[in-house]
């Protein structure tokens, strides 16, 4: 429950919307249709997929259309043009009636600057959305003091509003959200007004909520940190449309156009960056069944503190020490060579907890989740990544791309990883018309 | 009058006590004291029952439109304007057309003290009600509350202080034009102040004019209590 769809979702402010909807079709930019008839552009042909259980971070800064295509989603601005579907029901469709009633029913919604009622205690706030759906009163209370729970806000329910911190409104707010017991999580700039470091604790708490809520959550948000910290696939926005979309470590890794370069550009790439995107995967890879003397061939004038030993079907066998290779007789076979410690990673690991490891051993093996070797990973491949800035020319280098886009499964494990559970795996899939991931 | 004058001052001195604390019970207690004891008392029953009831007209007729305009823009752009006029017309104006129609006394009065006194509260309750943080409104649409559990559960409730000082300020008004309406046969304190004019008694005319400070000063200490105690917890 709680799949969202877009299709084709425009919306034009102003007095003339017919005409500009012509003047859209007929490939006129922003600033043309502005200056033709008046009327601004607040979103153009926005296709989005939201599947169900996950998170989805509308990326942009203000004026890019996000918050407008948020409450796209609940028709608290209605789209000029385009098709919303939650769960098979054609939201664009609805009556007004037929709408309240979905909106009770489906969505919760968190607010930047928390809209508290200031006349009502936290109780009563967190039980709003239950009051207007009309449940009785007794369970209403009920369920109202579960979520106050949830978010760790007991003790706190008979207080008003102002006698709490921003950190702890913005708990009652999504107390408030959580309570109505809807499908989907509609959440605007919630964190934005918060101070850094609760902001931090509340997303960490948010994501550990979802673990266990499974809710559809779409947050908006301007800060490419928060995206990634919420762990979801990101959609970034400009100028009312979008731009890229994907999980973090794609756009970081391959931003689509100069803006979104930007976007990143100050990221902590570490944090982001997967060992399967960086691993060299040009390195050679020996056989096991190779003897010493060939691979002394094979890697004449290379240096090196190890190399990695893959089988058949890429199969990663061991980690051969430099040392070991070259003290061994010419005709003993690689396989009884091998290191003890298999030294393996696995692609989707974030970068991030690897340093220490990369540092220590020298050389890991990258594998995937069937234990194929993707690629070698030393510390001269991290920090190749990490200097990497798009647009600098250098960027990623091609063979490390090539690593990763010749395995047309990766981008699937990745999300297998990821902590937002299996679910994601098919969906990543159907996901938003992936603008080109290979701009590299 | 059926009812013993202390009876009533020790029930207005409760209330009064009760709504806004000792102080404007206390004052509620002399003041009336003070006014039966000037022999003022059956004109100061006179005076606060009509005042009370235009208030209370004045309320039923306001409130509803106050929100009329609050919640559409065009209705405030069209009568804006007649709101202005019927605040800026000198008040006895008004005791002219209700004469015709009423003839002289308290019906005309009352009539007259009602159009004077309604545009504060029609004004106050439409600000009230659009001055609430766009956020809260949206968060009653978000969560799918009909037009009218937005109106009753958020903005009523958060223009509530707004509209009671504009039922302070109706109350205010209502009090000087019924003084006034006495020149169209209203009773209470206001016709001894006109009789004492036309007589040149100017002491009687200062007593009266004492008793309406002091059925003012109540009013208004009661009211001002009144819309505090609507303030959302906290906001002083």
């Amino acid at each position: 429950m709680g799949r969202i769809t877009l299709q084709g979702i425009g919306k034009i402010f102003g007095h003339d919307p017919a005409r500009a909807m012509d003047l859209m079709a007929q490939g006129k930019s922003k600033a043309e249709i502005a200056a033709l008839c008046g009327a601004v552009v607040g979103l153009r042909d926005v296709a989005v997929e939201v599947p169900e259980g996950e998170i989805l971070v509308l990326m942009g800064l203000s004026g890019s259309g996000k918050s407008t295509l948020l409450r796209c989603m609940n028709r608290l601005v209605e789209p000029s043009c385009g098709r919303i579907v939650v769960d098979g029901t054609d939201v664009t469709a609805l009556s007004r009636r037929d709408l309240l009633a979905f909106r009770q029913k489906m969505f919760g919604m968190v607010f930047q600057h928390f809209a508290l009622l200031p006349n009502r205690t936290i109780l009563g706030n967190v039980g709003f959305g239950l009051e207007i759906k009309k449940v009785p009163a007794a369970q209403a209370r009920e369920r109202a003091m579960r979520a106050i729970e949830l978010v760790g806000l007991k003790g706190w329910e008979a207080k008003y509003p102002n006698e709490l911190s921003g950190g702890m409104q913005q708990r009652a707010g999504l107390a408030r959200a959580l309570a109505a017991d809807a499908e989907i999580l509609l959440m605007d700039e919630a964190f934005s007004a918060l101070d850094p470091l609760i902001r931090r604790d509340m997303q960490a708490e948010l994501r550990e909520l979802q673990k266990t809520l499974k809710k559809t959550i779409v947050f908006v948000s301007h800060d490419l940190d928060e995206a990634i910290a919420l762990g979801g696939r990101i959609v970034l926005m400009k100028d009312g449309e979008v731009v890229q979309a994907g999980r973090p470590e794609e756009i970081v890794a391959a931003p689509a156009t100069e803006y979104v370069a930007r976007f990143v550009a100050h990221i902590d790439r570490v944090a982001v960056l997967r060992a399967g995107q960086v691993a060299d995967g040009t390195a050679p890879v020996l056989s096991p069944t190779q003897t010493a003397a060939e691979a002394r061939a094979v890697l004449a004038g290379r240096g090196g503190e190890a190399w990695l030993v893959a089988g058949p079907d890429d199969r990663f066998a061991g980690r051969l020490p430099a040392v070991r290779l070259a003290a061994a007789r010419p005709d003993e076979t690689l396989a009884s060579l091998l290191d003890r410690d298999p030294g393996t990673v696995e692609a989707g690991a974030g970068l991030a907890g690897l340093l220490g490891r990369v540092a220590a051993e020298g050389v890991l093996a990258v594998v995937d989740t069937e234990g194929r070797l993707v690629g070698s990973l030393t510390s001269r491949d991290v920090v190749l990544a990490l200097s990497a800035r798009p647009g600098a020319g250098g960027s990623v280098p091609g063979g490390h791309e090539a690593a990763i886009s010749s395995e047309p499964a990766g981008a699937e494990r990745w999300t297998g990883q990821s902590p937002n559970s299996p679910s994601t795996r098919s969906a990543t899939r159907a996901s938003i018309g992936s603008p080109t991931m290979a701009a590299g | 009058m059926a009812v013993p004058p202390w009876i009533v001052i020790a029930v207005a001195a409760l209330a009064t006590w009760k709504i806004g604390g000792r102080r404007v019970g206390l004052l509620t207690l002399f003041g009336l004291l003070f006014l039966w004891n000037l022999r003022l008392w059956q004109a100061t029953v006179e005076t606060l029952v009509l005042v009370i009831l235009a208030t209370a007209a004045a309320l039923v007729i306001g409130i509803p439109v106050g929100i009329w305009f609050a919640l559409s823009r065009r209705a405030w752009r069209i009568f804006s304007p007649v709101l202005d006029m019927m605040q800026t017309l000198p008040s006895f104006v008004y005791l002219i057309p209700a004469l015709p129609f009423f003839g002289l006394g308290a019906v005309s009065a009352c009539f007259a003290t009602i159009v004077f006194s309604v545009p504060p509260v029609i004004r106050l309750t439409a600000l009230g009600i659009r001055n609430v943080p766009a956020e809260l409104v949206e968060a009653s649409d978000a969560f799918g509350g009909s037009s009218a559990q937005k109106l009753f559960k958020v903005q009523l409730p958060l223009a509530l202080p707004t509209i009671m000082a504009g039922v302070n300020q109706t109350m205010m008004l209502a009090l000087s034009m019924v003084v006034i309406a006495a020149m169209i046969g209203a009773g209470g304190l206001g016709r001894v102040v006109w009789q004492s004019i036309q007589r040149l008694e100017a002491g009687a005319g200062f007593e009266a004019g004492i008793g309406i400070v002091i059925l003012a000063v109540i009013l208004d200490r009661a009211t001002q209590a009144l819309a505090a105690r609507a303030r959302p917890h906290g906001t002083a």
